[in-house]
């Protein structure tokens, strides 16, 4: 595997993980959305 | 490694994007006065938010700022691409693909104003939805190519902020929310145009119809000094309305007055350096504003 895959790979793995960090943190968003709007709020 | 090999790292098209990439998409300096400018309007207003709904609500201005950004480096790829300031952004340097960040910003944007509406409400949420609209449709699409008043009117969609805050606490409009909006709509020209002034070849090679292009740098520097009169009063109305106080008064007019004269020295200057200095005095002048009107209300807060 030369460089420049290697560099693709990296890229593609962080961009990955970035997708599953932001789709974490909308359930957790929504989640915390739905408790303080169920509070009364 | 050889040159042959670097030379396949660097480029983009075969190392694909990284999450910086599309982070830069949204315009993350520009963001941040929008993000503070929106916490603002929401500390200034009378009532109460719910703290989460609160960081909610800031977020989704935040989102909806950056999404705005990322279309609008969509659409304005072809001018980004030889002006020296913006060659280096993600489109046009082969990082981000056009297609992506269209539908990075559409899908960004959408999300923002749906969540403001469901989780604050939706007085908020239209607002959101206006000044992105504005900002795509009417500044970047529109008059951006087509008139030397495009930072004039288009500034309109960088002035929603408070008053997406002031909604997002109150849920309409009210006389203080559109003062705060006319304090950064009127800031804009002056703060836009000394950017424009030192950097109007870059706007001339993209043909885009600067003030400092079209009517010169003379009559640019004059309406500056007009604006920066006009944005006096304003400035200090938030505390003729009681949503400031008398350090917010006294700061507001120190604040001018170097305003002012910054603006006095662009006109009077034969070189781009009080220009320079004018352009970075007005960012801070607009942080130190809503940040003296937070930080008063803040502390009264607390000693009240």
């Amino acid at each position: 595997m030369d460089e420049s895959e290697i560099q693709r790979r990296k890229r593609l793995r962080g961009r990955n993980l970035a997708v599953l960090f932001a789709l974490l943190a909308l359930v957790a968003l929504f989640y915390v959305i739905t408790i303080v709007r169920m509070g009364g709020h | 490694m050889t040159d042959m090999t670097l030379e396949r790292i660097s480029d983009p098209q075969l190392t694909g994007a990284s999450p910086g990439d599309y982070l830069e998409l949204l315009k993350p300096r520009v963001m941040s006065l929008v993000v503070f400018s929106g916490l603002a309007g929401m500390v200034v207003a009378p009532g109460h938010i719910h703290p989460i709904l609160a960081a909610v609500a800031v977020l989704c201005i935040a989102v909806g700022a950056g999404a705005s950004g990322a279309i609008n480096m969509w659409y304005d790829r072809d001018i980004d691409a030889v002006m020296s300031r913006t060659a280096r952004r993600p489109i046009p340097s082969g990082r981000v693909q056009p297609d992506e960040a269209l539908a990075f910003g559409v899908i960004l944007a959408a999300a923002s104003v749906l969540v403001m509406g469901l989780a604050v409400n939706w007085a908020a949420a239209a607002i959101l939805a206006l000044s992105i609209g504005f900002y795509v449709f009417v500044y970047t699409m529109w008059l951006k190519r087509s008139t030397p008043q495009n930072i004039v009117i288009g500034g309109a969609a960088g002035a929603f902020p408070p008053m997406i805050g002031w909604a997002a606490v109150t849920g309409g409009v009210e006389l203080p929310s559109v003062l705060l909006f006319l304090l950064i709509f009127l800031w804009t020209p002056p703060h836009f145009w000394a950017l424009a002034l030192y950097r109007s070849g870059d706007y001339e090679r993209a043909g885009v119809p600067m003030m400092p292009v079209v009517a010169g740098a003379a009559s640019t520097k004059r309406q500056m000094f007009f604006y920066t009169v006009l944005l006096l009063p304003v400035a200090v109305s938030p505390y003729l309305v009681g949503i400031a106080g008398p350090v917010y008064l006294a700061g507001s007019l120190v604040l001018n007055a170097l305003f002012l004269l910054c603006a006095a020295r662009v006109l009077r200057a034969g070189d781009d350096k009080p220009a320079k200095q004018m352009f970075g005095f007005s960012i801070l002048y607009l942080f130190a504003l809503f940040g003296l009107m937070m930080g008063e209300h803040v502390v009264s807060g607390l000693v009240g």
